[in-house]
Formats: C-alpha cells, sequence, structure tokens
C-alpha cells in the first residue's frame, strides 16, 4: 500500500520538467560505491485490511486494563478517561499540526497550550509552567539541570524513595554532564529528614523528593523544605500520581522552586508507558532559566488577543550550545488532552477525583490488613498507594492472580531487595469499586488458605521422610 | 472568525461534567485518612464548565488551528507528510493503548514483539547493529548517541576527547545536546557547492589532534544537498579516532537508497515523526530511536528486548549501558503507528517513498528558480533552500513572504533556517502530495514574487485573511504573559465602569 498519490505517468512528465529521464538521475549525487544495491529487507508491503489484521492480533496477546482488574501503579496511573478527550483530541486539524512557529495559523494550539500552562500552575500552585516535557523522568532530569546552571558543577541530592526509573534516568545524564548526584536514605518508607540535613552543603545545587513517593506515602515535605532552604538549594518536587493534587496540598503552597511531573493519566492514554508527558513548573524568578516551550498572550496588528511561542532566546533553535536545554519539541497533543481532561473534571471533579482514589485506597488497605499474614509495611499517611509485606513471594501471589483476571499490585523487590521479596505496592484509582477491591481482598484469602493447605501436605510429607 | 474566549471566561460556579464513577466504598472523614497539614486548603481554581460548553470550546480553538489534514505543510526539515489514518485506528486499540507499563511480561508479548520487531526494521532501514526505541524525540535521540559515543571513549581510556564538531548549516539541536553532554562544540564550514568544507575540517582535525570525540552530521544536509564525500569524510574522522553521528531528520529522502551505516556512520537517530508518518501533534509526542554499529552495542540504554524459547522478554543492560535515558520502554503508540506504515509499505514502498519526497522537491525548486535566488544550484535531494535576497532588495523579507502564503490557505516553509542562507526559505514538499498541490503552491510563489516587484505593500500587510494579525512577538517577550488569572476586584470595577 502506498500513500504516494502521484503516478507513474504523471511522474515521468515531472521528471522530464526538470530535465531528467529517470529518478536514478536525481539520485546521482549519491557515491554509487555506498549505495544500497539490494532490496532492503523487510516484510513485503501489506493492505490496509491485512495490515490491520496483523496489529489486531499483536494487540490481543496484551493484557489490558479494559480485561482485567488492574490494581498496578508504580509510576503509571490508570484514571477514567472521558470520552470527549480522545473525540476532541482526534480533531485532526490538531494531531496532524507542527510546531506553531506561524501564530496565525495555529491559534488553536496556541491558545489551549495558554490554558493547559494555566491549569498546571493552578493545580501546583506555582507561579509559570512551562508547555510541557517530555515525561516525568526527564523532567526531574530538566530541574536538575535548571537547578545545576550552565556549569555543569555541583551536587543533587536524590531520595531513594523517588522512583527508581526516574533515578537510573537520572543517574545517566548526571554522569554524562559531570554533576554530583547522592541518595538520601529511608525511614519508615520516607526520605531520612535527618540524613538529608546531614547530607546539605554549599555545593547542594537541588534536593528532589516525590510526593506522594515511590511507595505512595507522604513525605514530611514541610521538614524538607525548611531543611532545603536553609542552603541555596532548590527544592524540586516530583508528581507521578497528579490526581493526588486533588486533596493534596499544592508544592507551591509548601515552598517548592520546582515540580516536574507526570500528567499522562490526567487524560491520555497509557499506552504501555509512552508517549508520556512531562509537567513542569516553578517560580516567576526563575522563569528565564526554565527549559522547554512557551506560550504567551500578546497582541496582533489589529489589536486582537493572540497567542505566540515566547521566550525563545531560551532555546536551541536560536541559543545552540548556549541553549538552557537540548529540548526541541513538547507533548503538544498530550498537553491538548490533559487541558481538556482538567476542564472537564474542572474545579470540583478534580478535587472529587482525589477524594475517591484516595477512600477507595484506604478501604483497599483495610481490606487486604484484615487478612492474616498482610501487614502494611510503613506507618505513614498514604494517598492511592500503599505498601504491603504478604505472607508468600508477590510473583507466586501474582501469578495466582492473574489465573484470576487480577493484575496484581508492583513487586518492590525488583528495586528494592532490602524489603525483601514479599514487598509489594498496591494501588486504587477511582476507576476501581468496592466489588473490584473485595474481588481482590477474597482472592487473596483464597491464594493464602491454597498454598497453607499445600504446605500442610508438603510438611506432612517431609515428616514422615524424616 | 471572532476570537474564542478562554475556558477561564466560560462557565459558572458548581458546573461540572458528570464523568467519574460512584464512590461506592464506605467513606471515612478525610481528617482520619491524612492528618489535615498535608491537605489543600482550597481546591485548584480549574474552570467550572458543562460538557457541552468544553466540546463546543476545543472544536473552535481545532478550527483555529492548521494541519497537514486542512492543506500543503512545506515547511522544511519538518517533514510534514500525511499522516495515514489507519496507524490513528491501531494505536487506539485497547490491546496497545490500554496496557500497563509494568505488568509481567507473558502479559504483553504482542507489545514487546512489536518494539522487538520495529527495532529490527529500523536497523535494517539505516544500516545499523542495533537500535533502542527509548528516546522521546529527536534531540532526546542525539544526547542519547552522544552519551554513548562519551561512554565508548572513557572505556577505551580516551575521556580527553572532549570535541564534538559541528557543520554551520546544523540543527540548533545538535550543538545544544552535544554541550549538555559536557562537549565543547567546534563549527565546521561549508564549501561552496554547500557540504562540509574537506579541507577546513582537515585543519580542524590536526588543530584538535586527540581531542575529537564525534562529527556530527546530517546528510542530506539541512541545504537538502547530498554531501558526496562522505566516504572521504568518514575515513578522515574515523582516522583520528572520532566517531561520526547521523543526524537522521533528513532519512525520509534516502530508505532503500542509501544507509547511514554504509556511508560510515556510527550512530544514528531517525524521527519517526517525520519519516515514519507519525503525527507531529502540534509539537509532540514524536520518537527518535537511534540505532548504533557493533563496537557500540554494549554502551545502549537498556533494557533491550529480547526473544527466548518462552517468548519475547525484558533483557537488562549490561555493565558498559550508560543506563536509561527515560523511564519505560519509549513512546510506544508512536512506535506502533511506525511499525504499521513499515509493514503497510514494505521495501519498495519505502524506496519508493523517498524517491518521489527527491522528485517532488526538485521539481518546485526548478519551476521557481528563475524567480527566487538558489544559492546551491545543485540536484536536491528530499528539499532544498531559496534566498529572498532578490526580494529583500525590494523591501520584502523571507518572513514577509511566509505571511503571504498564508493567505492562499497554505503553511509556509521554514525560514531563517539552515542560518548559512540570507533570507532563507526551506521548502520540503514530502512524497504525499498530488501534482496539481505542487503547481498550485508553484503558482503562488511566482504570484508573491511577482507582487514582490509591483506591490510589495500587499505582502507586507500579509496575512489578510487569518483568523489573527502579525502578532507583537516583541510585547509578548518583553511583558511575558504566561498564564490566565483571574480579574482583580479594581479591574473589573474599571471594565464595568
Amino acid at each position: 500500500m502506498s500513500y504516494v498519490p502521484n503516478t507513474a505517468a504523471e511522474q515521468r512528465e515531472m521528471l522530464r520538467s526538470v530535465g531528467a529521464t529517470t529518478i536514478e538521475n536525481l539520485l546521482a549525487p549519491i557515491p554509487a560505491e555506498v549505495r544500497l544495491k539490494r532490496q532492503l529487507d523487510l516484510p513485503k508491503a501489506a493492505t490496509e485490511p491485512d495490515v490491520k489484521r496483523l496489529l489486531m492480533g499483536l494487540s490481543e496477546q496484551n493484557a489490558d486494563l479494559d480485561h482485567y482488574v488492574s490494581f498496578l501503579g508504580a509510576g503509571s496511573y490508570d484514571h477514567v478517561a472521558p470520552s470527549l478527550v480522545p473525540q476532541l483530541v482526534k480533531r485532526s486539524e490538531f494531531y496532524t499540526s507542527y510546531t506553531p512557529y506561524q501564530p496565525e495559523l495555529s491559534q488553536g494550539m496556541l491558545q489551549a497550550i495558554y490554558e493547559f500552562q494555566t491549569m498546571i500552575c493552578q493545580i501546583t500552585g506555582m507561579d509559570v509552567a512551562n508547555a510541557s516535557l517530555y515525561d516525568g523522568s526527564t523532567g526531574v532530569v530538566e530541574a536538575a539541570l535548571m537547578a545545576i546552571g550552565p556549569g555543569g558543577r555541583g551536587e543533587v541530592l536524590v531520595s531513594r524513595a523517588l522512583d527508581p526509573q526516574y533515578r537510573a534516568t537520572l543517574r545517566t545524564y548526571a554522569w554524562a554532564r559531570g554533576f554530583n548526584l547522592r541518595e538520601i536514605g529511608l525511614e519508615d518508607g520516607a526520605t531520612s529528614v535527618a540524613e538529608l540535613r546531614q547530607a546539605l552543603t554549599p555545593e547542594t545545587k537541588a534536593v528532589i523528593i516525590q510526593q506522594p513517593n515511590f511507595f505512595g506515602a507522604l513525605e514530611d515535605v514541610q521538614a524538607i523544605e525548611q531543611a532545603t532552604h536553609r542552603t541555596k538549594a532548590l527544592f524540586v518536587v516530583a508528581i507521578s500520581e497528579p490526581a493526588s493534587l486533588g486533596v493534596l496540598s499544592a508544592p507551591g503552597a509548601y515552598g517548592a522552586d520546582i515540580v516536574a511531573a507526570e500528567g499522562q493519566s490526567l487524560g491520555n492514554p497509557i499506552g504501555y508507558g509512552g508517549p508520556a508527558l512531562g509537567l513542569f513548573a516553578t517560580r516567576d524568578e526563575f522563569v528565564r532559566r526554565m527549559p522547554g516551550r512557551l506560550v504567551g498572550k500578546t497582541l496582533d496588528d489589529r489589536g486582537q488577543t493572540g497567542y505566540v511561542l515566547t521566550l525563545q532566546t531560551r532555546e536551541q533553535h536560536i541559543r545552540r550550545e548556549r541553549a538552557t536545554s537540548n529540548i526541541c519539541t513538547n507533548q503538544a497533543l498530550l498537553a491538548l488532552g490533559t487541558t481538556i481532561y482538567l476542564a472537564t473534571l474542572g474545579k470540583q471533579g478534580f478535587r472529587e477525583l482525589g477524594v475517591q482514589c484516595m477512600q477507595k485506597a484506604h478501604y483497599a488497605q483495610q481490606r487486604i490488613g484484615a487478612i492474616p499474614g498482610f501487614k502494611p509495611l510503613f506507618k505513614r499517611p498514604f494517598f492511592d498507594e500503599f505498601a504491603v509485606n504478604c505472607p508468600l513471594p508477590v510473583e507466586e501471589i501474582n501469578a495466582e492472580l492473574r489465573d484470576r483476571g487480577i493484575i496484581g499490585g508492583y513487586n518492590l523487590s525488583r528495586d528494592y531487595p532490602e524489603l525483601g521479596e514479599n514487598a509489594v505496592l498496591f494501588c486504587v484509582t477511582e476507576t476501581r469499586t468496592r466489588d473490584d477491591i473485595d474481588l481482590l481482598a477474597t482472592a487473596l484469602e483464597d491464594i493464602l488458605e491454597h498454598t497453607e493447605h499445600v504446605e500442610e501436605h508438603a510438611g506432612t510429607t517431609a515428616g514422615a521422610a524424616g | 472568525m471572532s476570537i474564542e474566549k478562554l475556558i477561564f471566561e466560560k462557565g459558572a460556579p458548581g458546573r461540572h461534567a458528570p464523568v467519574l464513577p460512584e464512590n461506592d466504598v464506605p467513606q471515612r472523614p478525610i481528617a482520619q485518612l491524612i492528618p489535615a497539614g498535608f491537605l489543600r486548603a482550597e481546591d485548584a481554581p480549574l474552570p467550572e464548565v458543562s460538557e457541552i460548553e468544553v466540546v463546543r470550546h476545543y472544536t473552535r480553538l481545532s478550527q483555529r488551528n492548521f494541519g497537514v489534514d486542512v492543506g500543503f505543510y512545506p515547511l522544511g526539515s519538518c517533514t510534514m507528510k500525511y499522516n495515514p489514518k489507519v496507524n490513528e485506528e491501531v494505536a487506539a486499540l485497547p490491546g496497545f493503548a490500554r496496557i500497563h507499563p509494568m505488568e509481567n511480561e507473558s502479559m504483553t508479548q504482542g507489545a514487546i514483539q512489536l518494539i522487538y520487531e520495529l527495532e529490527r526494521y529500523i536497523a535494517e532501514i539505516t544500516g545499523m547493529r542495533r537500535v533502542t526505541l527509548q528516546p522521546a524525540a529527536g534531540a532526546h535521540g542525539e544526547i542519547t548517541g552522544l552519551m554513548i559515543l562519551k561512554a565508548y571513549h572513557e572505556q577505551r581510556g580516551e575521556g580527553q576527547r572532549n570535541i564534538v564538531l559541528i557543520p554551520d548549516g546544523a540543527h540548533g539541536t545538535n550543538p545544544a545536546s552535544a554541550a549538555l553532554a559536557n562537549y565543547q562544540t567546534v563549527e565546521l564550514k561549508s564549501d561552496a557547492r554547500g557540504g562540509v568544507d574537506v579541507a577546513h575540517l582537515k585543519a580542524t582535525l590536526a588543530k584538535h589532534e586527540g581531542k575529537i570525540a564525534a562529527l556530527m552530521m546530517t546528510n542530506p544536509n539541512t541545504l537538502g544537498v547530498f554531501d558526496e564525500n562522505i566516504v572521504e569524510i568518514a575515513r578522515m574522522v574515523h582516522d583520528v579516532g572520532g566517531q561520526l553521528y547521523y543526524d537522521g531528520a533528513n532519512a525520509n529522502a534516502i530508505m532503500g537508497i542509501i544507509r547511514p551505516g554504509d556511508m560510515g556512520f556510527d550512530v544514528v537517530h531517525m524521527n519517526l515523526h517525520k519519516t515514519m508518518s507519525t503525527p507531529h501533534g502540534g509539537g509532540g509526542p514524536g520518537a527518535g530511536p537511534i540505532g548504533v554499529a557493533e563496537h557500540l552495542v554494549p554502551f545502549l540504554p537498556g533494557p533491550l528486548p529480547a526473544k527466548g524459547e518462552e517468548g519475547y522478554y525484558w533483557e537488562d543492560a549490561g555493565p558498559l549501558s550508560i543506563g536509561r535515558v527515560r523511564a519505560n520502554a519509549g513512546n510506544f503508540l508512536v512506535l506502533v503507528r511506525a511499525y504499521t506504515y513499515i509493514r503497510s509499505n514494505g521495501p519498495d514502498g519505502l524506496r519508493h517513498v523517498s524517491e518521489s519526497a527527491v522528485l517532488n522537491a526538485n521539481y518546485i525548486m526548478r519551476a521557481l528558480q528563475d524567480v527566487y535566488d538558489l544559492p546551491f544550484d545543485r540536484t536536491c535531494m528530499h528539499e532544498f533552500v531559496f534566498s529572498a535576497d532578490r526580494q529583500k532588495r525590494r523591501g520584502v523579507s523571507a518572513l514577509d513572504i511566509a505571511k503571504r502564503i498564508l493567505d492562499f490557505g497554505m503553511y509556509p516553509p521554514t525560514i531563517y533556517f539552515p542560518l548559512i542562507v540570507h533570507e532563507a526559505l526551506m521548502i520540503e514538499p514530502t512524497e504525499t502530495e498530488t501534482k496539481e498541490t505542487l503547481d498550485e503552491f508553484i503558482a503562488v510563489m511566482r504570484q508573491i514574487a511577482r507582487e514582490a516587484q509591483e506591490n510589495p505593500a500587499i505582502i507586507l500587510e500579509a496575512p489578510h485573511d487569518t483568523p489573527v494579525g502579525r502578532l507583537d512577538q516583541t510585547l509578548a517577550a518583553r511583558k511575558p504573559d504566561l498564564r490566565w488569572r483571574p480579574a482583580q476586584p479594581a479591574e473589573i470595577a474599571a471594565t464595568v465602569s
């Protein structure tokens, strides 16, 4: 199947008009010795119905969240996406456009991004937000780079309760850029404030924590802010579960200098983790040090309000090697999705979202905590995720749950071996019903009971042998 | 078309759309769940609007936006080709759009298989040994590639190599990415034919002996010309221990014709949102996978997809890997679209894409070169660059021409880039445009050239027919207004009186 519209006859005519007889004449500047002298080794072309069937086949080998009851979070959250969001995002005037370099023909996207920047300020309590970055993990990197500044030297302190993938990404960039990265350990599932106080030096450029943290637990942000701001370091708050902002304090209210968040779950498909949406907000005084695109309001030559990309002298296409960041795009279409989503939920709905996640997760924690052998790992308050110590290895439990149509929690032992192989992180958002939660609790009881029986039998056999 | 108010200026207190599920668990007082100190003092002041208001507002905004589906979009270097609808349909399948990245591998076999196969397709198209699909965009691919080169040099005990050579016509992301990887950049001059000045390269390599980490190049370059000296250039850089980075922004010109790996490049990034037809989305999401030659495979970010007896799985990166460059496996739903495109076209189709892109560009260039200056008069690849110098002498700049094109329902070319051409107009028609569209564009450009001679005022006052006129960029930058704020009581009083 080809999307080239011109026929062979038309192409011959066009070739004639440029003084060529074949396409080969136009390819003459390419040195013959390095030309590809064979066909590309790829599957042969498929018709539209065939390619659809092929892709449908692949998609059906994946367990999707519409057919399984999921309690998985750990950085990617499933929230209700109102039908109108994908419908509007699919307006092809939006999705087939590019960066609004010519504002006169791009007012729709520019205005939507201006609204997006405003809404991100409204939910984070910050002064200014950019037009978005790739994702939460690279947003945290950009926050660190912004704090480090053009000199590229200094130290960044990062909580061990920051999403392990974010920390891994940060390590890669810290090595390449040449700044130090030091991890602050945990106390009862949250950043050790005592250890942080000890680690802060005049060389510290930023302190990065996550709220709620990777375990879903709430950090003592006030103590961390106070400790951080006793030095010149910037206080960076990472957020991977933005629904928490419906009920939790806005980072702007507790003194954050930069907020770097993952916004995918606000209206965009979870899509195996990408594309995602980096939310990035800071205080007014840092606006010219900020990475990424910004949309500003202005006037046209007829005196009408309009929107443009602005403060572009920070950016790579003007500043080249002196740019504040190498980023050239944003995630405009996802930013649009989030804007429409937040407008749809509105003031009341966004709070309700937070309340539902919180109530349902606490109900689940109570239900699971009542099963013998299942104990909460930490005592700290949490939002919609909580860590539990199970009486069995998490992998065993999850395999059993899969057979019952349930996607279990995240196995924490992968990233936190110190917690043992029985530590699991459950996530419960507003998408889960009471029945779903009861189903999980019943399944866990059932799995436990079944295993105890097997073990009793095994014990009897072993005893007999001894 | 009248101005559309901001969403914040619509609605009424208490209005909202009923989209959330029922809160059907036993409710406990919030204070019992989370101590008050952690809670918001007041609700986020988001809009209070109904569903119909949201739908009308964003539908109207879409009508104030121009995309490839609306009309011709010859934005140079951006490859604004048609975005096939089947790609959109399959990317929305729940088995792709609704899967969690942390699910067990046994539950996501189709996703890992797709990534595994796409990685191999891109390796074949670029002539590289292996590919990572993690990078989210071209610039992200660049920094990833440069980090791989840094790790490679360090591992060989050559960490002193701190210079990256960049031609003067390069994309701005190249020097910005190099700086981010802590490299110094040295600019290479172009020669009279628009390629890298080989004599200057030779002198530069000698001057910085032992310090050269890499040369970053686009070929065809940003002038749209193919650098015929590429084999020689590659040899020269490799001879002094440097590596070659290929900026794949212009890969739409070369599929099935020539491969960066065969030209001698060690690292390649590809912009799937350009070459592989995935939509630009108003500025993202894209995807910028990179491919590397054999000797760089151990440095790739991980994990990488693998295939074993029990199916597909994620293999952790080895000890030399630079580590992750982002969370999760890349912009997966973009990858699904690119995969679909490659499977739809097949090997002959992809070659036909590139050949047709080259033909379309030459067709426009030859039809207009008598009225616009062509600083590098050579057969072009998929794009070319005019200079509006001749028009500028009549007081009409490249910007003015761009604004006048808007009046004809077309998007303008890229302007003022590359920086080495005065008053640059960079034109890339892509392969998906009909001959009639190309002819129409040619007619428009000829008319504007004529107007520049006879009636420059009509160009200088353009655009005439767009929802807004020329916007005041200086005002926007001098007094940045980056968010809406509710009117203060005093202002409201002033408005009323």
